[in-house]
């Protein structure tokens, strides 16, 4: 099953975690990739971690928040496209 | 026998919202001391404690953190301090990782890491009551042999589990001490999965999941995240907020304006007529009286930041204003720095460390102080009484309490253009990643609560027994001295020091229709915003002829409507704090940044009170 980035997913979606990609964060003033995939995975965003978004926010539908394993953590769609998932039918 | 002098020391390291500071709390119960670790303003809360072998314990608590990896100032003492780096801070002795038995997960990942750092190490399991109702099962002694270090559950709000965790402690301490070397490092993302893989396997291998999941938290987020039902409810919890800090409080202070009144008829009795008198009542017990008697809305409004905080509301909030942030070009976790600064500024900006990344961190500084502040409840509570009719308007609401809400979402809104301005307009950049956690619901412990409600409220009588009550005496001496001449037409203070001040001034405030006085009152008033009420009580008293009315009726006698309305306008943005510069210069490093602040928010407080005051003129106030 293809991977999908866990931003283009919308509420009530659940899936597994496949890996961390990320995508732009390398401006000026910006943390950079490593840093935010170290950042993802001290969050709990580890491969084979499962998730399920439980709310989205007013505007936009962003940010989200999911359940993720055993917690909840609530991030922006921008940061979310880092994380590959794999969506559960 | 030097060793027997100096305390062992414990450093309780943990993930945020373990109940690592309710656990502190019932370890040191009253003995604690709360000051700044040196050349940083990370508070730093410190304790002792005897364990049941007698040993006399110190125990630090250290901020919160999910790694070693340290992101923040916050984080960097926590990491500084654990691998004994932090200058005249000596290393732990024994370190305490603090874990929410419910949440075993992430703290097994930091205590893996924690353990790579040498020391003799303890596990925490708290919260373990709830973990039990919940039915999560742990195997104790399995878990203590995977991490190799002794593990004990606790329920710091019940005091329960505290003398197993010092038993532990007694027998960590009587361990010979090789000296074991750090092997820490900061791990890399291939370590840190490592590391989770560990940890995720000693948790299939001695956690059994929970037989009655925690479906509360559930239920609770799919209203209080709703994007609509959850924003409603939040703007209805600031509503409410700011409703009772109004009207609850207003009895205790009726209670509290009697008594300091009547402290000042006692003097009148037994002292003469003259200086002293009139320093003792007018100066001292006037000037103490009309900062103490704010007393009971500042514990209000704690009560209210500290309980939604324990019940692990703020994080929500962060969530549901992230959007706003954001427009503001702000990170959703300057929404608790900035909702902090409307209890004051100082703990609002010193809370701005929780953001990493350093142009977010400054914006939210600079505009924390445009957040309505408690400080200026004083001013505001008594403009309002002064010259706002107390009616009900559409059946419920007191249209006092609405004039003070609108002058928070003033204080508020202006805080985010300002922000969007910096962030928007001069440093354009994209902001920070917005990843919190979400805690689960808590049950805030009371007693946890009181604590911080009366530490607050400790804090703030302290200011106003010492920074405020000398300033108090400094504006009576302005305006007692010198003496009215012999034969003197005028009100005694026109010829004082206070006077003439008030009067150079003058010229310059006079387009945004303030008199003298209040020129006058706003001097002190750099000391602190809420001075100026004590500062317009001595002068107004000590000019008053009748010494009858209170000094809320003697303004609105003095005042026209339009410069009430101007001084209220002023207020939204007067940087008359002396200590929020401080604190900025502290936290920056520089005096750029508080002269900068200064600047702009005066520029800000002038314009606003003119377009005020003239628009109010204009419509015939």
């Amino acid at each position: 099953m293809a991977s999908v980035r866990l931003s283009d997913l919308g509420k009530g979606d659940r899936g597994l975690v496949k890996g961390i990609a990320p995508e732009g964060h390398e401006g000026p003033g910006e943390i950079g990739h490593d840093e935010l995939e170290r950042r993802l995975l001290e969050m709990g965003f580890v491969e084979g971690a499962q998730f399920q978004i439980i709310q989205e926010g007013l505007v936009g539908r962003d940010p989200i928040a999911l359940k993720l394993d055993d917690m909840r953590v609530a991030l922006r769609r921008r940061d979310a496209r880092a994380v590959l998932v794999e969506r559960a039918a | 026998m030097s060793e027997a002098i100096l305390p062992t020391r414990v450093a309780l390291v943990g993930n945020p919202n373990s109940g690592k500071t309710a656990l502190f709390n019932a370890l040191t119960g009253a003995r604690q001391k709360v000051a700044n670790y040196p050349g940083v303003t990370v508070e730093r809360k410190e304790g002792v404690v005897t364990t049941p072998g007698g040993l006399r314990v110190s125990v630090l608590d250290l901020p919160g953190t999910y790694s070693l990896r340290a992101r923040s100032p916050d984080e960097v003492v926590t990491r500084d301090v654990v691998l004994g780096r932090f200058t005249g801070e000596a290393t732990p002795d024994i370190l305490v990782c603090v874990a929410d038995a419910t949440n075993l997960r992430l703290v097994l990942r930091l205590a893996l890491e924690l353990k790579a750092v040498g020391q003799p190490m303890l596990l925490v399991l708290n919260m373990f009551d709830i973990a039990q109702r919940q039915g999560i099962r742990i195997d104790l002694e399995g878990l203590s042999r995977e991490l190799g270090v002794p593990v004990v559950t606790t329920v710091a709000v019940r005091k329960r589990g505290l003398d197993d965790l010092l038993g532990q402690v007694d027998v960590l301490a009587a361990l010979d001490r090789t000296h074991v070397a750090s092997v820490w490092h900061e791990p890399s993302a291939a370590e840190i999965r490592q590391a989770h893989r560990d940890a995720e396997r000693i948790m299939r291998a001695h956690v059994k999941p929970p037989l009655r999941p925690d479906t509360f938290t559930g239920k609770l987020d799919g209203v209080l995240l709703h994007p609509v039902a959850g924003t409603l409810i939040l703007m209805l919890i600031l509503f409410l907020m700011f409703q009772a800090v109004f009207s609850w409080a207003t009895p205790l202070m009726d209670g509290i304006d009697a008594g300091f009144a009547w402290l000042g008829q006692v003097v009148a009795a037994y002292v003469p007529d003259g200086l002293l008198r009139s320093f003792l009542s007018d100066g001292l017990i006037a000037g103490v009286g009309s900062v103490v008697v704010f007393l009971p809305q500042i514990l209000i409004l704690f009560f209210f930041i500290i309980l939604l905080e324990d019940f692990g509301y703020m994080a929500r909030a962060a969530f549901l204003m992230d959007r706003l942030m954001g427009v503001a070009g702000l990170h959703g976790r300057a929404f608790i720095p900035l909702l902090s600064s409307f209890a004051c500024a100082i703990p609002g900006i010193m809370s701005a460390r929780v953001i990493d990344n350093k142009r977010d961190r400054l914006t939210t500084i600079m505009v924390a102080p445009l957040t309505t502040c408690s400080a200026r409840i004083p001013v505001y509570t008594l403009v309002i009484s002064a010259f706002i009719p107390n009616r009900t308007v559409w059946g419920f609401a007191s249209l006092q309490g609405l004039v003070m809400f609108g002058l928070y979402a003033a204080g508020i809104s202006s805080a985010l253009i300002v922000a969007f301005v910096i962030r928007k307009l001069i440093w354009r950049s994209a902001t920070e990643p917005f990843l919190i956690e979400l805690p689960a619901y808590k049950v805030p412990d009371p007693k946890n609560v009181a604590r911080g409600v009366l530490m607050r409220g400790q804090m703030f009588l302290k200011r106003a027994g010492t920074t405020i009550a000398s300033m108090m005496v400094l504006i009576w001496f302005l305006s007692s001295f010198p003496s009215a001449p012999a034969g003197a037409t005028q009100p005694a203070i026109d010829y004082s020091f206070a006077g003439m001040l008030g009067h150079l001034l003058q010229p310059l405030m006079a387009p945004i229709g303030f008199t003298w006085q209040m020129a006058v009152a706003l001097i002190p008033g750099m000391a602190a915003r809420e001075v100026a009420v004590g500062a317009l009580g001595t002068v107004y008293a000590v000019a008053a002829q009748d010494d009858t009315g209170s000094l809320a009726a003697t303004l609105s006698h003095q005042w026209p409507l339009a410069t009430a309305l101007s001084f209220l306008a002023w207020y939204v943005f007067a940087p008359q704090c002396m200590s929020t510069l401080a604190v900025v210069r502290r936290e920056t490093a520089s005096w750029r940044w508080p002269l900068i602040m200064f600047a702009y928010m005066l520029a800000l407080a002038y314009a606003a009170a003119f377009i005020v005051y003239h628009a109010a003129v204009a419509m015939g106030a």
